[in-house]
């Protein structure tokens, strides 16, 4: 049996006096879909924050792919193939979408200290970009300024800009919130047709989307983990009823 | 670059090479001046401009390569070429320690600190009279004669100074159009992003303050051949300041901006003080001005006039 992709043990976190990540523990296979769940203020964002680096941890451990990771900053996690998309949309608004996918690639290659050549004569890192944009139909407005496009091309940016880099475990954090209907489709249909060579971990309060693309649920409530398993299990059970879909 | 551009670039050129030829010397001075001023100010916009990194320190830098260049000279009786090297190089060694204390903190913290640091360096250079003459400053120095071009003659120093900067300037948009450059931009922008992208931001905000005090010591150099004097104001908050002041009302973040706002600063430090008493008053007013009417800075601000005005003619 193969390693965990993601394996987070006893993780705790706190902010002062008040615990937001209490003895998290669960594990992600490789390819897997986990989809997160827990009412506002469940300590999800911070568990993703946790995950990539943002936030130091009080204790505990996380895993990628058999490799300790607690120790390290963002950016070395970055470059282990762990990739995230943000809750609130994080783009470069004056730099064009191309540019920012190609921002995007040069951050795991050594291109990115030459201080010395062009960007311009980095050709394939724009062929590059032309590509992973076509794949998800934004080709048409590579050339124009984030600022210009819609929000929902936006979400489509950032999720591309974290495929690019062809990551092994791809961090989404609600990544339907904030679009139209006609949005939700192109972008669940974005995420829906990831390779299974990514494993997928997702915060998503759109349950009806969220479920269709997730085969295991993890329900967090005061920061701790309080139902875990397969989607049916989980969905029926009355923990998860009770702190999240009521009744 | 389009074909204008090239063109006005080529003009502007031709304007710097044959100026020597139809301007008095007291022009020409004041023209080496704005060079060393330019070279100066860009060098800061770097970190102001690109980097979102806004410093109130830079003189500390320039005054330290032209402290140590003229200690060397006249109290160790080192020659010109043997300085050069060693001050750029003790210069970029106080920039490695300054950046690893400065960039603790970003926005007004590192301000603060950068300021801070620059006033331990005045406050030595005032007090430290056996070293540095304190309030006296070193005077006594002469300019080089490398490559046997005498530096005395203001001429050959103006040539000097402007090849010199044309490199240096070359140098500055070469980084910023570089892939490194593209990744100081985006760690201005969007720190947290580029973080997860992979990019290790303190390290390349330090490599940028860095790389911007080792042209600031370029410019101390300057500094130090043109003046042959240096005083503790030299790295003060005022130089620093004026540094400053240069980028913000030329257009931090442009290549051309640092460079207006550099010789509107000297103009009217230089030419504008032998006709009004209170220069200061003028140049606060100035500033303001450009704050006012156009907050981005001169150059940019220009462009959108122009462009406003080209629209409506259309």
């Amino acid at each position: 049996m193969s390693s965990p992709a993601l394996e987070v043990t006893r993780l705790r976190k706190s902010f002062g006096g008040l615990p937001v990540t209490q003895d998290v523990s669960f594990s992600v296979m490789p390819g897997e879909r986990r989809l997160i769940l827990g009412p506002n203020g469940a300590g999800k964002t911070t568990l993703f924050n946790l995950i990539t680096g943002d936030l130091r941890a009080d204790s505990g451990s996380i895993k990628l792919f058999g490799t300790e990771m607690i120790q390290m900053g963002v950016h070395q996690r970055t470059h282990l193939s762990l990739a995230r998309t943000y809750q609130i949309i994080t783009l470069f608004n004056k730099d064009t979408l191309l540019q920012n996918v190609v921002l995007s690639l040069m951050g795991l290659s050594p291109t990115r200290w030459n201080a010395f050549s062009k960007l311009m004569s980095y050709q394939h890192f724009e062929q590059e970009a032309l590509r992973v944009l076509t794949l998800v139909g934004l080709d048409r407005a590579a050339h124009r300024p984030v600022s210009d496009v819609a929000y929902g091309d936006k979400r489509m940016l950032e999720i591309a800009m974290a495929m690019a880099q062809k990551p092994k475990l791809l961090l989404l954090d609600e990544p339907l919130a904030g679009l139209s209907k006609e949005e939700r489709v192109r972008v669940s249909g974005l995420v829906a047709s990831i390779p299974r060579e990514t494993t997928v971990v997702m915060i998503e309060h759109d349950m009806d989307t969220a479920l269709e693309l997730a085969e295991k649920l993890l329900v967090l409530h005061y920061g701790k983990v309080i139902v875990d398993g397969d989607r049916d299990d989980v969905v029926h059970d009355e923990r998860t009823k009770e702190v999240y879909l009521g009744s | 670059m389009n074909s204008r551009q090239k063109m006005a670039l080529g003009l502007v050129l031709l304007a710097c090479l044959i100026l020597p030829w139809t301007a008095g010397e007291f022009y020409v001075n004041l023209v080496s001046q704005i060079l060393i001023a330019a070279l100066f100010a860009s060098s800061l916009n770097l970190l102001v401009g690109y980097a979102g990194l806004t410093s109130l320190g830079h003189a500390a830098f320039l005054g330290f390569a032209a402290y140590v260049s003229a200690w060397l000279y006249l109290k160790m009786g080192w020659t010109h070429e043997e300085i050069a090297p060693v001050a750029l190089g003790a210069t970029l060694l106080l920039a490695c320690v300054f950046g690893w204390i400065s960039l603790r903190a970003t926005g007004l913290g590192f301000l603060m600190l950068t300021l801070a640091l620059s006033q331990v360096l005045w406050g030595v250079a005032y007090r430290w009279v056996s070293v540095t003459d304190g309030d006296n400053g070193l005077r006594g120095l002469t300019r080089p004669a490398p490559f046997g071009l005498d530096l005395e003659d203001p001429m050959i120093f103006y040539y000097f100074a402007l090849v010199v900067c044309l490199i240096a300037l070359f140098l500055m948009v070469r980084f910023v159009q570089s892939p490194f450059g593209a990744a100081v931009r985006g760690t201005r922008d969007q720190a947290r992003r580029m973080s997860a992208l992979g990019y290790d931001v303190w390290t390349i905000r330090w490599l940028v303050y860095v790389y911007a005090a080792f042209w600031a010591a370029v410019a101390g150099l300057l500094y130090i051949y043109y003046h042959k004097y240096i005083h503790p104001t030299s790295l003060s908050l005022t130089s620093s300041a004026e540094g400053l002041l240069a980028v913000i009302a030329g257009g931090s973040g442009t290549l051309i901006g640092p460079i207006v706002g550099a010789a509107i600063v000297v103009l009217l430090k230089n030419y504008v003080s032998a006709y009004v008493e209170r220069w200061n008053m003028l140049l606060g007013f100035v500033f303001v001005f450009i704050v006012i009417f156009m907050p981005e800075g001169l150059v940019p601000g220009i462009r959108r006039w122009w462009g406003k005005l080209k629209g409506g003619r259309a």
